[in-house]
């Protein structure tokens, strides 16, 4: 190596790996650290039993809806970006593209009841979590969730945060297909 | 002035009764066995708070936290070991969920890349080391006139800074 070329490698050798850093940290800087990859995907829904919302006597478990492709949607009456979702799922539930069922996570019942008669009530039903344990027991940190489930009781996607109109374009609405077909 | 005095005296006392340790600590909610709650912020304190990220269980208050305290804090009364209560929570939030990650395919890089960077970094300087010297090495060295001439040229040098 002549010295003039071992000067222009020692000139742009650092520049190099402070380019390369800043791509490193720019990637880094646009994912988005909430999306923690799931470890309930392919597995069984977790089991649970629950009182539904409107009518405490009777309860809904996950085993009700073996046979069938469907959503289970976490929401409360006090989660902001709820209402930010929520036309997305009335939308959906119009379509009867899929049933969409809900949890009510950690909420009052009467808030809950009158938040749905207040925005439309897009779900079957839904099951009323007082206490947060069904939860924990599907991973639950970032309301709204929502899960796939397949008809073997299997959940295929996990949604964490708002469903927005292009997520269940691209990713809920193929799967739910491909789930009814298989 | 001697009622001024005692005025700052009482309000000083007041300022130190406010800031005993015991009225800053958290009421701990199954204070009654202490042993307990020991281990229960042992386990905490190697669960991420998934709200709060850069937290653990035990140092966040946020709604999940406490809840998952809460939780470890029923399967020790059951009985659970520590690794049973990790795994439970391992299988719902997956391994972000452990504050310190577990050696496996997934996080080689990030255990060994430090080390790896430290190795790479101390070759780049032994080889260069090693090259510097035998580049010394190889200058040749001075031969008998040339030293005279280096002898001569440090005197007039001298002469002419003492002028």
């Amino acid at each position: 190596m002549t010295a003039q070329a071992m000067n222009k490698t020692q000139l742009f050798l650092p520049l190099g790996i402070f380019a390369a850093l800043v791509i490193l940290l720019g990637v880094g800087l646009t994912l988005n650290p909430r999306e923690v990859p799931s470890p309930l995907i392919n597995k069984p829904a977790p089991h649970f039993e629950l009182p539904q919302l409107h009518e405490p006597g009777k309860t809904f478990s996950e085993k009700d809806m073996l046979g069938k492709v469907w959503l289970l949607n976490v929401w409360a009456s006090w989660c902001v970006s709820c209402r930010e979702e929520h036309p997305v799922l009335m939308d959906l539930a119009k379509t009867g593209a899929v049933p969409i069922y809900g949890l009510n996570y950690k909420d009052e019942r009467k808030d809950g009841i009158g938040w749905l008669q207040r925005f439309g009530d897009p779900y079957q039903l839904s099951a009323y979590d007082i206490n947060g344990r069904v939860g924990i027991d599907y991973g639950v940190y970032g309301v709204p969730e929502t899960y796939v489930i397949d008809k073997q009781g299997v959940i295929r996607y996990k949604r964490i945060g708002v469903v927005t109109p292009d997520i269940l374009k691209q990713k809920i609405l193929p799967l739910i297909n491909e789930l009814n077909r298989g | 002035m001697s009622s001024t005095v005692v005025k700052t005296f009482k309000a000083l006392a007041l300022v130190l009764l406010l800031c005993n340790p015991a009225f800053g600590r958290e009421a701990l909610p199954a204070a009654e066995d202490p042993v307990l709650e020991q281990r229960v912020l042992a386990i905490s304190a190697e669960l991420r708070c998934l709200v709060c990220q850069n937290q653990t269980i035990a140092d966040s208050n946020a709604p999940l936290a406490i809840d998952l305290k809460n939780q470890v804090r029923e399967k020790l009364k059951q009985g659970q070991s520590n690794s049973e209560i990790l795994d439970f929570m391992v299988a719902r939030y997956g391994d972000f969920v452990l504050y310190r990650p577990p050696f496996k395919a997934s996080t080689v890089v990030l255990w060994l890349g430090p080390l790896l960077l430290l190795a790479v970094g101390l070759f780049v300087l032994f080889h260069r080391l090693v090259r510097r010297r035998a580049a010394a090495a190889a200058e040749p060295e001075l031969s008998g006139d040339e030293h005279e001439r280096v002898a001569k040229l440090l005197a007039a040098e001298n002469k002419t800074e003492k002028r």
